[in-house]
């Protein structure tokens, strides 16, 4: 496997940022203007989830914000201790992490979007 | 010969008022984001307690909105707001934004980098995630 | 004072009037080749308004304690040896008075993050070597006797732009007080990092793309976080932080 390098990484690790802060703002949004406790209740939770567009927004914050949070947490991790057993591990680590808590919200946004819930 | 290696460890990365702001909201960048990671991934999984029906959303709902559970989401607002602003001040400052332009360094050889602007920029990050923290309470309890 | 302060007898002193003033000096001994454990010796020491912490550190060695391990040369700032940790925070001995800690006590230990030789000297050898490996000289083909007009010339807004970088006395202080050096060995440092920078913004110099390549890895540029701590602690105006993150741009396609 070709080792990425550290710059494309920290690109990916911007662009996922902004584009994080964008679409956070939109769901805080969402709870904000239907009013914060009616916007929790379950039947308000199934519509939005059932609203196609805000679905894939969700979808989006899961994706960039893992993609930042664990890239973050990798480097971290690199910080602390260093050792190319520890690196690959701490690496691999994290994208496993990363795409094993996309692939858990994925199944609840998608789940629940198709009226499966 | 033999050398030890002498490494400050992770206490290198505290002493926050020893050297100036930066270093402080360096260190808190760091806990915010440790600190929002932590949340996002209890967020997914509280989350999908939608998929078990609305008894067990409700059960979650119990759990959730509480006072401690009230007081858990401002701070992690204010942690969120933080990390976004200093986040953003931070980005530009890797862009070469607001760091000065190099120049003959001349006595007391003060560091162009370290300027108001940024020290401002942290001050504003701080204010703005203090703001938002008095907000999101004045929604969950105000309710 | 503790029963091991020792203090300087009034007819060994080297000030010719009796000094009012005098400050516990504490310095770290240590001697790792022995085996010898990290402690402390206390010395009272006079001082005058220009004494520096090199010249209290040098009055214990002269009539004291003669092992005290010092690295120190030119004590004015321009050789870059006397690099420690006094009062915590990491300084050039002999750019530092006693007056301007405004303590009784001072505490010198060695830098933290260089490996330590005995009592305040520490090895530069890694530093060296990083910085070596950043290629710290002008690359580019021709040479200043086979070109056309000798000297390559610059005008003088191309040497501001680069300058000040070249001020760095390669003290060490950075490294000393980076956050990310603290914890992570392999990092190449502020002090490498700077210095690339300083010739990849010499318009003389050919070799940006091989040094670029050099900083762009796991432990390279990108473990920079800006909080600025070299930058407060040198002592020559170098700014470290503001030459990473100028050399931050051309990796990150602001600047060509």
């Amino acid at each position: 496997m070709n080792k990425m390098r550290e710059s494309i990484v920290m690109k990916v690790h911007y662009g996922t940022a902004l584009g994080a802060v964008a679409l956070v703002a939109v769901h805080i949004l969402f709870r904000l203007t239907q009013g914060f406790s009616e916007s929790l209740q379950y039947e308000s939770v199934i519509a939005n989830y059932e609203f196609l567009p805000y679905a894939l927004v969700l979808e989006l914050i899961l994706v960039l914000i893992s993609v930042h949070g664990f890239n973050g947490l990798r480097v971290i991790l690199l910080e602390l201790k260093q050792g190319r057993g520890y690196e690959k591990a701490v690496t691999y680590g994290c994208i496993a992490a990363m795409v094993a808590v996309i692939a858990y919200g994925s199944r609840t946004i998608i789940m629940t979007s198709l009226g499966m819930a | 010969m033999e050398k030890q290696e002498n490494k400050e460890g992770i206490k290198g990365w505290l002493n926050p008022g020893r050297y100036g702001i930066e270093r402080f909201a360096y260190w808190l960048m760091r806990l915010t984001g440790i600190g929002l990671l932590v949340y996002f991934i209890a967020h997914i999984y509280e989350t999908s307690a939608i998929l078990d029906g609305k008894a067990a959303w409700d059960k979650m709902l119990e759990l959730t909105q509480t006072t401690e559970g009230h007081i858990i989401l401002a701070i992690v607002i204010g942690m969120c707001v933080f990390h976004t602003a200093n986040g953003i001040r931070l980005m530009l400052g890797h862009g070469g934004i607001g760091v000065g332009k190099p120049g003959r360094p001349d006595y007391p050889y003060a560091p162009r980098s370290i300027n108001m602007k940024n020290k401002m920029c942290i001050y504003v990050s701080i204010g703005l995630a203090a703001l938002a923290m008095l907000y999101g309470l004045g929604v969950m309890f105000g309710e | 004072m503790s029963a091991t302060t020792k203090q300087i007898s009034e007819e060994d002193s080297q000030t010719i009037a009796l000094p009012p003033k005098s400050i516990t000096l504490r310095i770290s001994r240590s001697n790792p080749q022995a085996g010898t454990p990290k402690s402390f010796m206390e010395f009272k020491v006079p001082y005058e308004k220009w004494t520096t912490v090199l010249d209290a550190i040098l009055e214990v060695k002269k009539y004291l304690d003669h092992s005290i391990g010092v690295r120190y040369s030119c004590r004015q700032a321009s050789c870059g040896s006397c690099g420690m940790i006094i009062n915590g925070k990491p300084r050039l001995a002999c750019f530092t008075k006693i007056i301007e800690l405004n303590s009784s006590v001072i505490t010198v230990e060695p830098m933290n993050n260089f490996p330590v030789i005995r009592d305040l000297v520490v090895s530069f050898d890694r530093m060296f070597a990083t910085h070596k490996k950043l290629k710290p000289y002008i690359i580019r083909d021709d040479s200043e006797i086979t070109s056309k007009t000798k000297e390559f010339l610059q005008t003088p807004e191309e040497v501001e732009k680069y300058i000040q970088f070249s001020s760095c006395i390669k003290c060490g202080l950075c490294n000393s007080v980076c956050p990310t050096m603290a914890t992570d060995s392999s990092f190449i440092g502020p002090q490498a990092l700077t210095q690339a920078y300083r010739y990849i913004a010499d318009s003389r110099d050919k070799g940006k793309n091989e040094r670029l390549k050099i900083i762009d890895e796991p432990h390279g540029i990108w473990r920079c976080h800006f909080a600025g701590s070299c930058s407060m602690v040198c002592p020559k105006g170098v700014d470290p932080a503001m030459g990473i993150q100028l050399l931050r741009g051309y990796l990150l396609g602001f600047r060509r």
